[in-house]
């Protein structure tokens, strides 16, 4: 009874047992990175990776505030349709004062004033997360529809296009044509994961969203200002929203209410595939980085198998399926 | 009442394997039909595995159980009802949106065409619960109804499924004074009609007022099982759980007291009905004593900031403070261990580190908020040694704890903080007897260096022997003082009584 034993590290869990844990998820991507190579013509070429990067980036910039929601016990919908509101916003500013400057901003604090009031009404007012942000979901598509008029606004801004095709570095092939490049967009989703997962793990916000997540009123009696953190992580996944339509948007050249239709979907499950659990208190910025990818390759092996669409349908939702399967299995073990 | 036969449950050397522990080891014990048998050990003795093994929820890694002569292994939890067996868990299995009628029938209900008979329904639940002596509706909500006429739908269950054996896990934690007699003469009536009974809890009253005969376990292995409880005397259980003397278990000692640390004056709130005031001095052990919903909980989430209070004021080290939230509070060095650790506690899928640095963490953070994790890892390493924390690694998940060593986590994040009042509501619930002196220990402890403790408990003999002084609270207001010279059992006792049904 009085003998104590906390050895500074586990004897049990050290090794194997926890790299799996971490970065089970990055193993599975980088087999199927492998297999992919090997199976799926013109896969493994620079051009395809360049185009798998770009893709899944707007999916991956959403997805590390969505990491945060899901690791508080919360849910949000309504980024499906802030991403082509921030489009629409962006460039609508744009097309009236030419000012990329006041574009972004207003885009970014439109989707931060949405998630102000998604996290307002959960964390004040106690409303479920789900239909809290369907109900915002279906408002803010609403809202984009009426500034567009119902039409896309095309993009003429240098300034912007400039800015969503940079690119570093870039490898031209023999005939001076661009062999590989990754463009702006995929540095910034590369920088929010690797900021946001930093904010996860190493800071105070970061901690108390996942005791949150696992606990909430344990958190709450620990001292956590619980409604504080919860609204923080609306506003910021309403911004990111909102920066990755316009992203979305200066990479087409037209702000368009219509497009990225069901992303939202695409974004939770990338999160869930990845091994973050959707009832909150357990999440690491590696899985989201694993589901991304795994979406995102699955998805272009199927395209570039020239699989029908409706077929690719039913398979991501089967791989969802068996990813959850296999994590609640691991997990009871 | 037992005969010279094999009794009607057996548990037949009984071993549960689990990766890396033995939870048990060879159990072999009887249990007489017609008679109550309890079931004692320290948490993590085993008693839990066994009903486990009981209910079919888990299987024995060998062994077997034998009932009225006949070998059994349940594959499920539903292959030892039909056998015959109900366990009744501290938290109810029961659907609270459904009738209580529903409950006591839910997956045999009455039908007729596939369709519910709800008529014959209600009628049968009714006679069910007349049996048991409870007068309640059965078309009525299980949610309406208070804790104890929830364990009572529970039991009905059991009998409609012609249960011989029944077990009864720790039924009585968490249920009233009056309730818990009704349950005894329930309890004794099935043992009249002939069931036989197994009975897990902790309290020692309990099992010689109620109990027949008793088993004790520690660490996975039998100890003894008494077949009369006549001729031996608690001392002695508490023996065999332990494996050793506990003579005193409180070891209370005077000590001095300082100045007065905290002053609370006129506190009302939710659950609190009228103004509560009253002091702590420096080094004070100041026990809360009261019946379930006197209000207790209540008065000290009214200090701790976790529901606001509607009028009075609170003063730290003379200092007032104002306590609006959790946050508040802890800034003021005003703390607080909850009731219930699982649903307020603990964040049972993160590490004993992560648990333990839950609050003191804001404090040792550099710019931006990023924590220091050398220094994090170094308290928690303090505090889990300090308080002698049993686990593997502080990267354990807290919920694989044994409920003492949660409770003890969650005391090292507190005693991470910079604490002057010390608030511990029913800190030794659901707690073995080698920890609760632990913790008993490390109360008079905190009180020597200058601590002041508020302990709240439902057990009148652990207040009485941890406190300097006894408040009693009844039906949300602060009813009584007693000195600790002046506190005999009977006198707070009474005071606690409700007035209107003291006379029931």
């Amino acid at each position: 009874m009085t003998a104590s034993s906390v050895p500074a590290s586990s004897p049990k869990f050290g090794g194997a047992a926890a790299l799996l844990d971490r970065a089970g998820m990055l193993l599975i991507l980088a087999l199927l990175v492998v297999v992919c190579s090997f199976t799926v013509p013109n896969f493994a070429s620079p051009n395809n990776a360049e185009s798998v990067l770009l893709q899944v980036s707007t999916v991956g910039i959403v997805a590390t505030t969505m990491l945060f929601c899901l690791a508080s016990g919360n849910f949000d919908l309504s980024v499906g349709t802030l991403i082509p509101a921030g489009g629409v916003l962006c460039a609508l500013v744009l097309k009236d004062t030419g000012n990329l400057v006041l574009a972004i901003g207003a885009a970014l604090g439109f989707g931060a004033l949405v998630g102000l009031i998604n996290g307002v009404v959960v964390a004040k007012c106690k409303i479920n997360p789900l239909i809290t942000t369907l109900s915002t979901m279906m408002m803010v598509k609403g809202v984009a529809f009426v500034f567009a008029d119902g039409k896309s606004i095309g993009i003429a801004n240098d300034a912007i296009l400039n800015l969503a095709n940079a690119a570093f570095p870039i490898f031209h092939n023999a005939r001076g044509g661009v062999l590989f490049q990754i463009t702006a967009p995929v540095w910034i989703c590369f920088a929010l994961f690797f900021l946001f997962g930093f904010l996860l793990n190493r800071t105070i916000f970061g901690r108390n969203t996942l005791a949150i997540g696992g606990n909430e009123e344990a958190a709450r009696l620990a001292g956590i200002p619980v409604d504080r953190v919860k609204i923080t992580i609306f506003v910021l996944q309403g911004a990111i929203a909102a920066l990755a339509g316009v992203l979305l948007a200066s990479r087409m050249g037209i702000g368009d209410p219509k497009t990225a239709q069901g992303i939202e979907l695409s974004i939770i499950s990338a999160c869930v595939l990845g091994g973050v659990s959707l009832t909150g208190g357990v999440g690491r910025m590696s899985y989201v980085i694993a589901g991304v990818f795994i979406m995102g390759i699955v998805e272009n092996a199927m395209n570039l198998l020239s699989i029908d669409s409706f077929y690719q349908y039913i398979v991501r939702g089967a791989i969802l399926l068996s990813a959850v399967l296999f994590d609640r299995f691991r997990t009871r073990r | 009442m037992s005969t010279a036969t094999q009794p009607y449950l057996v548990f037949d050397e009984i071993t549960k394997t689990y990766p890396g522990v033995q939870a048990l080891r060879g159990v072999s014990f009887g249990v007489e039909k017609g008679t109550v048998h309890a079931l004692m050990g320290e948490n993590g003795a085993g008693k839990s595995t066994l009903l486990k093994a009981l209910s079919g929820a888990h299987q024995p890694t060998t062994g077997c159980l034998l009932i009225d002569g006949h070998a059994h292994v349940f594959a499920s939890t539903s292959a030892a009802m039909a056998a015959g067996v109900a366990v009744i868990y501290q938290e109810l299995h029961l659907v609270p949106e459904m009738t209580v009628a529903e409950n006591i029938y839910l997956g045999h209900l009455p039908q007729r065409g596939g369709i519910v008979d709800r008529t014959r329904l209600n009628e049968l639940a009714a006679i069910q619960l007349r049996r048991l002596g409870e007068d309640i509706d059965p078309a009525c909500k299980l949610a309406r109804l208070p804790i104890g006429q929830r364990q009572m739908v529970e039991i009905a269950k059991a009998l409609t499924r012609g249960a011989k054996v029944i077990a009864f896990d720790e039924p009585t934690s968490s249920l009233s004074a009056r309730e818990i007699e009704k349950l005894f003469t329930v309890i004794r009536d099935l043992r009249r009609e002939g069931c036989a009974i197994l009975y897990v809890t902790h309290r020692m009253e309990e099992v010689f007022r109620l109990c027949d005969a008793c088993t004790v376990l520690r660490d996975g292995a039998h100890v003894r099982t008494h077949p009369s409880l006549q001729t031996i005397t608690p001392d002695v259980l508490v023996k065999d759980m332990v494996g050793r003397d506990i003579t005193d278990v409180y070891g209370y000692q005077p000590r001095a007291h300082g100045p007065v640390a905290l002053h609370v004056s006129g506190l009302a709130g939710p659950g609190v009905l009228s103004p509560a005031s009253f002091t702590i001095a420096r080094g004070e052990i100041l026990g809360l004593f009261g019946l379930v919903g006197a209000g207790r909980t209540e008065l000290l989430k009214l200090l701790f900031g976790a529901t606001p209070a509607t009028e009075g004021s609170i003063q730290v080290h003379d200092v007032p403070v104002k306590v609006q939230s959790p946050a508040d509070a802890i800034r003021a060095g005003i703390v607080y261990c909850t009731e219930d650790r699982k649903k307020e506690g603990i964040v049972p899928i993160r590490s004993v580190l992560e648990n333990c640095n839950l609050s003191a963490r804001r404090k040792h953070v550099s710019l931006g908020g990023v924590i220091n994790e050398t220094w994090e890892r170094k308290n928690a390493l303090t505090q889990t040694t300090a308080l002698a924390v049993k686990t593997p690694s502080l990267d354990q998940l807290i919920k694989h704890l044994s409920g003492g060593n949660q409770q003890k986590v969650i005391l090292g994040r507190w005693l991470s903080e910079d604490v002057k009042v010390l608030m511990l509501d029913e800190p030794t619930r659901g707690i073995d007897v080698g920890a609760k002196s632990e913790i008993y220990k490390l109360m008079f402890k905190l009180a020597a260096e200058g601590m002041a403790v508020l302990v709240v408990s439902s057990d009148l003999p652990e207040v009485l022997g941890l406190a300097d002084r006894v408040l009693v609270m009844r039906q949300g207001r602060l009813a009584d003082e007693f000195s600790r010279a002046d506190a005999a059992p009977e006198r707070v006792l009474a005071a606690a009584l409700p007035i209107d049904t003291a006379a029931a």
